[in-house]
């Protein structure tokens, strides 16, 4: 469905990613793994468009998309809940939604889209009209998926939806995403927390300073030596402790 | 005596504050401090001065017109002065802002001349309520602000298109992920604000008379609104506007209307100092 073909790419001079070759099955989830600072954040940039790559291809659906602005590409269905969730703050729960499906020609949808949001996030059903900016953090963490979801993604990209979250929500907001997905919604995720996103991921990459340093199927990862003392120990260099 | 001095500074006041709203708009969206707002007014307001006495066109034909004309210019400065450079650092982005407010003015003054005229009001006459006289200008101007201002807030806060801004302004990185192309926003704000600073000019003419500079001290008002109301919320600058309008219309008649601009200075330098965000401003952490 996406495949990045040894993908580069730099802020100003310094190139962060370093050739990254990857391949997303329609209908998986795929977690992409690594340390603080792997370049995980900068691939997602990349392939949301707000990043030119200096050389390789992104192909979605049989389709070049390297260098398409952002609006194009979440118009083709590839759509991002950032990293750090960044909602819309001062916006209205609702009104973070609205802009969710910006992009969205079938306007007359809407309401039928925001039951089914509200299906999954029933909490959020009740606030829709509170200030984003007062929600808990779990709560905002929900909108930024929810939001995402507004766009009717064929391909949902993650950053990061376990960061800074207590051991419950993450579990809730997992068992979500791993609903969503059975949903048909083709899932990208990208986490520090190893453990948790293997344990919903199909397949997996573990990325370090720009490079692919390891892929497989998650179980396989999971049973994998060295990925168990590196990124599902407890001494890993800045992975989340949940 | 006080009805008749309220209803006039509520009229000027709504006139500063559609000119602040035009400079909070571009700000919030943007980050960039347009000084030349005050000039593309002006220049706006000659276009329908030129349409009525050289071309004969009725007061509204030339009002239309000199909207069209102030939403083409809203455009080109944001497409061709402003966007090559949106990356910049804010300080450039002043300097080109300051350049562009010379150069309009320059390029004014070589188009229209130097003379001062008198710009027609939109209705002459007076009207008595109870033992007050009150210009039946003042009362359509403020009319026509209140209205237009509805109108803005409305598509602010309900339609697409004014979430969008919203959005905008609060994270344009966001905003783009989630598929809002911020050039046709920064687009659209620009011209929105160039329209609201024309109808300020025009509105506001008839009583500074129209030469290339009537706009200077407008702008500073302006800014004084803004400032005064709070640069980082829509409903700031129109309180801001208000309350300037009404006690400089007060100061202008009990003191002198010479020092309406050192009035509005003060009040800039006060405001700054008892609450640097504005009555209704609320802090906001830097954009990043
Ligand atoms: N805007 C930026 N400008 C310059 N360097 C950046 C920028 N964002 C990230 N980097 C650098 O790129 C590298 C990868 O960062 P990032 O993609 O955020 O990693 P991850 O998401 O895996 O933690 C880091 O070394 C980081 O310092
Ligand atoms: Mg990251």
């Amino acid at each position: 469905m996406l495949s990045l073909i040894d993908i580069e790419s730099s802020y100003g001079y310094v190139k962060v990613l370093k050739g990254i070759t990857i391949e997303i099955k329609e209908g998986d989830i795929v977690a992409i793994l690594g340390a603080n600072g792997a370049g995980k954040t900068t691939m997602l940039r990349t392939i949301s468009g707000l990043l030119k790559p200096s050389r390789g291809k992104i192909e979605f659906m049989g389709e070049r998309i390297d260098g398409k602005p952002p609006e194009i590409i979440v118009s083709k269905g590839i759509v991002q809940s950032p990293e750090g969730r960044q909602i819309f703050p001062s916006l209205s729960v609702l009104e973070n939604l609205k802009i969710g499906a910006y992009t969205r020609k079938d306007r007359n949808n809407l309401s039928k889209d925001l039951d089914m949001i509200y299906h999954y996030f029933p909490r959020l059903k009740e606030r829709q009209n509170q200030i984003a900016g007062t929600l808990s953090g779990g709560e905002q963490q929900m909108l930024a998926i929810a939001r995402a979801l507004m766009a009717k993604p064929k391909l949902l990209m993650l950053d990061e939806p376990s960061l800074g979250l207590a051991p419950r929500v993450v579990k809730e907001i997992f068992e979500i995403i791993k609903e969503i997905n059975q949903e048909g919604v083709t899932v990208l995720l990208v986490e520090q927390n190893a453990r948790q996103a293997l344990a919903i991921a199909n397949y997996a990459y573990i990325l370090q300073t720009g490079l692919v340093v390891m892929e497989g199927k998650a179980e396989d990862l999971k049973n994998n030596e060295e990925v168990k003392a590196t990124y599902l120990g407890g001494k890993s260099p800045g992975s989340n402790v949940n | 005596m006080l009805l008749q001095q309220l209803i006039s500074g509520f009229a000027t006041g709504g006139l500063y504050a559609l000119a602040a709203l035009g400079l909070v708009l571009i700000y919030k969206t943007s980050d960039v401090v347009n000084f030349a707002q005050g000039e593309m007014a002006m220049f706006s307001t000659f276009i329908a001065y030129t349409a009525m006495t050289s071309y004969g066109m009725s007061y509204w034909e030339a009002f239309i017109l000199a909207l069209l004309f102030a939403s083409a210019l809203g455009f080109i400065v944001e497409r061709f002065f402003i966007r090559p450079i949106q990356n910049a650092p804010v300080l450039s982005l002043l300097i080109v802002t300051l350049g562009l407010m010379m150069i309009v003015n320059g390029i004014a003054g070589w188009v229209f001349g130097f003379e001062t005229h008198s710009f027609p009001a939109i209705v002459g006459g007076e009207l008595k309520i109870f033992d007050a006289v009150i210009s039946k200008s003042n009362l359509l101007t403020l009319v026509i602000t209140v209205f237009i201002m509805g109108i803005l807030f409305y598509m602010l806060k309900y339609t697409l298109a004014g979430i969008a801004i919203r959005a905008t302004s609060e994270n344009p990185t966001i905003a783009r992920l989630m598929g809002i192309a911020v050039n046709h926003v920064y687009s659209i704000t620009w011209v929105v604000s160039s329209i609201l600073g024309a109808i300020a000019g025009m509105f506001i003419a008839p009583t500074t008379f129209l030469d290339v500079n009537m706009m200077s001290s407008v702008l500073l008002k302006a800014f004084t609104a803004a400032v005064l109301g709070g640069f980082t919320t829509f409903v700031g600058p129109v309180v801001g506007g208000l309350i300037l309008g009404v006690l400089e219309n007060i100061a202008s008649g009990y003191i002198s209307a010479q020092l309406s601009s050192t009035f509005a200075f003060a009040l800039i330098v006060i405001m700054l100092w008892i609450k640097p965000t504005g009555l209704v401003g609320q802090k906001v952490g830097k954009k990043v």
